[in-house]
């Protein structure tokens, strides 16, 4: 089936079967490959994008169920107020290891500040839960979203 | 296995052997040869006319820094900023990029990446100082030794220019043999602790291209339907249903006959056709042993005299100096196969360029691994292949096998086509969980004797499990007298002085196939020795850290530990915790570096457990790029941790029951609240750090959870939260 896709501000047309996950529509079919494939069940949140500015997993989320919503990604969250917030606190603190998680890390922490722009640190601990990191950098990310909320107050 | 360490003489060999297979490598008329600004001053040293130095990384990038720490000894040395310098992955090569401890194999492990280039990439960045001095100074007429590079701007006080400006210059020069190497008084760089990660930026804005990334055009997606047991066979498929699936290509049994290859346009396609396909599999030859009676195998053999006698002792005499000691700590313990998991999923991507070279794209752990076996395969000299080291996601040992497994399907793969089109192979995470090379199955049983005054007299110690290292290609190398030493690290050449220690090892059946895995034999190892002398602390009534420093009492190796051990309690405020709280320690040696843990935890059994805080000591020696060593402390010890908890993989019949991550649950944000690490001074050469914090995790929580008022014993089988342990 043909969709239009509205994706970091464009829309695209798309030839997909019904079913379809978005991960592989934006990976494969848009070549957009910041967004991560990890475990294809919801289950590790490396695929996190936002549909109209919240967080979900990707991998998940079906192409005939997303042709009205805004999709965003994080090749877009440079030009987020909050996504540039949460980079640059990613960037102070050296979060990232191997780096494949870290899309979804960012694009999850960015919903959680976007809902609460001071977590605590059980807060974070509870939002970020679904999200794996197999490095295991959770100390760096829950004092990665600490400051950036911060920069965000400042 | 050859090492050269030795400074004379290695650039030289390097620059002799390798220029076959670099093109525009050889440093003299490196210039004509790449015909651009872009010189190569060595092979470990890339300087553009803007006067931007490339480092040339030999060790893939999973996580663990060598991007950055590599590319740190080239800046110091040349004498850049870190905003003047970037890195780029070599090509493989074994003779110029091998890792010196590996022989003539380029590859990434043991936690070798610093140790093996500390002295190799410092030497290549001052002899490209000298080459860039020495042409300034001609052409200066000054002489050599009043020049320095700071900044990347050659200066002697007065004359100033940019690198950049003598760069062909530079190239036509003798690469210096012994260049002189900064004094540690001249360090900007080593052991800055500002220095930030050179791929972070990339990271965190969707930029970075790992290999899962590999976009080609044209490309094929394989996706590969495994026997479900080792040694299974394709008997016969039905492809009829995957032909629905649009984009869906082809189905061919792979030559090996452990699968069917599916070819799609893309990944969704390959995935839905590959659901959709029939196998029937012959299992005459197929394993169908269970977990259950791979532990039975275990057990029986710990209850027999162990086949190899490890440490020369006496065994009989130990064993009789522990039944006449006046007490007598006794424990049996057993570790489960683990898969690695690492976040990418394995894949690699494969195409034939029109010359008809074969191309790998690939977060390739051990680069000369594929390189080999697609000389096999392609029937190809080594010249005709090449590798493209791309950054992996995670690997903890996984994207290194000795029979370079996910490639080698790739290359059978792409074989079996017309190589018109590229393949690109992709394992989804059941493949990852169940496609064996396991962290094998372990058991230890020991015995430990101690006198009237709580002194150790004996340590009778068995361990029997699967081999690593034997029926692989790193078996002559590895295997000495029958003993693979990987099952028995960490026992055997532990810098206690226990007297009297016997120390015996059975090899057992491999049920599936074994792997290295995060600190390979120390994540059993570490656990036994660290609980066993908890429990030999408790029976001799005295404190834990005391009683260990009691056995650590030499100098060099005992010394470093007893020093990591004694900061690691100081900085924890050991003894002194809050109420409602206990602590555990541990503290282990593994690849050359010293780590020990103090595990505090919360709550109860009931309730349920809670880790409050781990304190870590670490000494690797000079600590290249401080906070790179801290995040693999603090991620290593969440390897072990979690894994400890919560992990195992088991088999039903010969067949992984686990599957994806609800069943292989990982270690959550949630699961520790806090970790601190400490880095010991030190002047030492640089030791391992990616695998060295994982080690005294698990026991050091163990040790800790038994310090509970409700929880008097000791876990001795993993995971914890299978045996009796339950984590809020």
């Amino acid at each position: 089936m043909a969709i239009s896709l509205k994706l970091n501000g464009k829309t695209h047309q798309v030839e997909a079967e019904p079913g379809t996950p978005l991960l592989w529509v934006i990976r494969d079919e848009l070549k957009l490959t910041g967004t991560k494939f990890g475990c294809g069940i919801a289950s590790c949140g490396a695929c996190t994008v936002h549909l109209n500015g919240e967080p979900v997993r990707s991998c998940q989320t079906f192409i005939e169920d997303v042709a009205d919503a805004e999709i965003t990604t994080i090749e877009k969250m440079e030009e987020d107020k909050v996504g540039a917030a949460v980079q640059q606190a990613w960037l102070e603190l050296d979060v990232v290891q191997c780096g494949y998680c870290q899309s979804g890390q960012i694009m999850n922490a960015v919903g959680l500040l976007r809902e609460n722009a001071k977590p605590t640190a059980d807060e974070i601990d509870e939002y970020m839960y679904g999200n794996a990191c197999r490095c295991a950098t959770y100390q760096r990310i829950r004092a990665g979203v600490k400051r950036a909320a911060e920069i965000l107050e400042a | 296995m050859t090492v050269n360490l030795s400074r004379r003489g290695f650039l030289k060999s390097a620059a002799a052997a390798g220029a076959a297979l670099y093109i525009g490598a050889n440093a003299k008329g490196a210039m004509a040869a790449s015909g651009s600004a872009d010189a190569m001053l060595n092979h470990f040293v890339k300087i553009g006319a803007d006067g931007k130095a490339i480092a040339m990384v030999k060790h893939v990038e999973f996580g663990q820094g060598p991007a950055t720490g590599l590319t740190t000894l080239i800046a110091e040395e040349l004498g850049v900023t870190m905003d003047q310098i970037t890195y780029e992955f070599a090509p493989s090569n074994p003779e110029v990029y091998n890792n010196l401890f590996f022989g003539p194999f380029q590859g990434t492990g043991g936690s070798t990446a610093m140790a093996n280039s500390w002295m190799q990439y410092r030497t290549a960045g001052a002899a490209a100082r000298e080459m860039l001095i020495n042409a300034a100074a001609k052409e200066w007429g000054v002489d050599a030794s009043s020049l320095d590079i700071v900044d990347g701007m050659i200066t002697d006080g007065g004359n100033s220019a940019s690198m950049g400006d003598f760069v062909a210059a530079a190239a036509e020069m003798e690469v210096p043999a012994e260049p002189r190497l900064r004094d540690q008084s001249e360090w900007k760089l080593i052991g800055n602790t500002q220095t930030r990660r050179l791929d972070s930026p990339i990271k965190v804005n969707g930029q970075a291209y790992f290999a899962m990334d590999v976009q080609l055009d044209n490309q094929m997606v394989v996706m590969v339907r495994r026997t479900p047991q080792k040694g299974g066979v394709v008997a016969s498929f039905d492809d009829s249903a995957s032909k629905e699936v649009k984009g869906f290509i082809m189905a061919q049994a792979l030559p090996t006959g452990h699968g069917v290859a599916v070819y799609a346009e893309n990944t969704w396609a390959a995935m839905q056709a590959r659901e959709a396909l029939k196998v029937v599999w012959d299992m005459s030859a197929a394993e169908t042993r269970s977990s259950s009676e791979i532990k039975d195998e275990i057990m029986a053999a710990l209850a027999t005299e162990p086949t190899y006698n490890v440490n020369k002792a006496e065994r009989a005499a130990v064993k009789s100096n522990v039944e006449a000691a006046a007490q007598v700590v006794e424990r049996t313990f057993y570790f489960p196969l683990l898969a690695h998991a690492p976040m990418e999923p394995l894949n690699c991507t494969i195409e034939q360029t029109t010359e008809g070279k074969i191309v790998l794209h690939d977060g390739a752990q051990m680069p000369t691994g594929p390189h080999m076996a697609y000389q096999q395969i392609f029937e190809l000299p080594a010249d005709m292949i090449e590798v493209n080291s791309l950054l992996a996601g995670g690997s903890f040992g996984r994207r290194a096998t000795p029979d370079a497994d996910y490639q080698v399907e790739a290359g059978l793969a792409f074989i079996m086509t017309d190589r018109s089109r590229p393949v690109k192979l992709v394992w989804d995470r059941e493949d990852d969980v169940r496609g064996g090379y396991y962290r094998p199955a372990v058991g230890h049983k020991v015995r430990v004797g101690l006198d009237d005054n709580g002194t150790i007299v004996g340590w009778d110690h068995q361990v029997a499990g699967q081999s690593i290292m034997k029926g692989t290609a790193f078996e002559a190398m590895a295997v000495i007298d029958g003993i693979d030493h990987s099952t028995v690290e960490g026992i055997a050449d532990s810098p206690y002085s226990i007297p009297g220690q016997a120390l015996g090892l059975t090899d057992t059946e491999k049920a599936t196939s074994v792997l290295w895995w995060r600190s390979v034999g120390h994540t059993h190892t570490a656990y036994v020795m660290e609980v066993m002398m908890d429990l030999a602390a408790k029976a001799a009534g005295q404190d834990p850290v005391g009683f260990r420093l009691s056995y650590l009492t030499g100098e060099g190796d005992a010394a470093r530990k007893a020093g990591v051990l004694k900061l690691a309690a100081e900085k924890a405020n050991w003894g002194n915790v809050p109420e409602g709280r206990t602590q555990g320690i541990a503290v282990h040696k593994s690849f050359g570096s010293y780590v020990a843990e103090v595990v505090e935890v919360s709550g109860n059994n009931d309730d349920g457990i809670v880790i409050e805080k781990v304190t870590a000591a670490v000494d690797c020696g000079i600590a290249v790029n401080p906070d790179t060593v801290i995040a693999q402390i603090e991620g290593g010890i969440g390897y072990g941790i979690g894994h400890a908890m919560r992990d195992q993989i088991t088999l039903d019949g010969g067949a992984v029951e686990q599957a994806n991550f609800p069943d292989y649950e990982p270690l959550r944000i949630s699961d520790i609240k806090a970790i601190e690490t400490h880095i010991v001074a030190s002047a030492e050469a640089p030791s391992g750090v990616g695998e060295p914090g994982t080690p005294p995790s698990a026991p050091a929580l163990a040790n800790a959870i038994a310090a509970l008022p409700d929880n008097p014993e000791h876990v001795v089988e993993l995971p914890m939260s299978e045996n009796g342990v339950y984590f809020a």
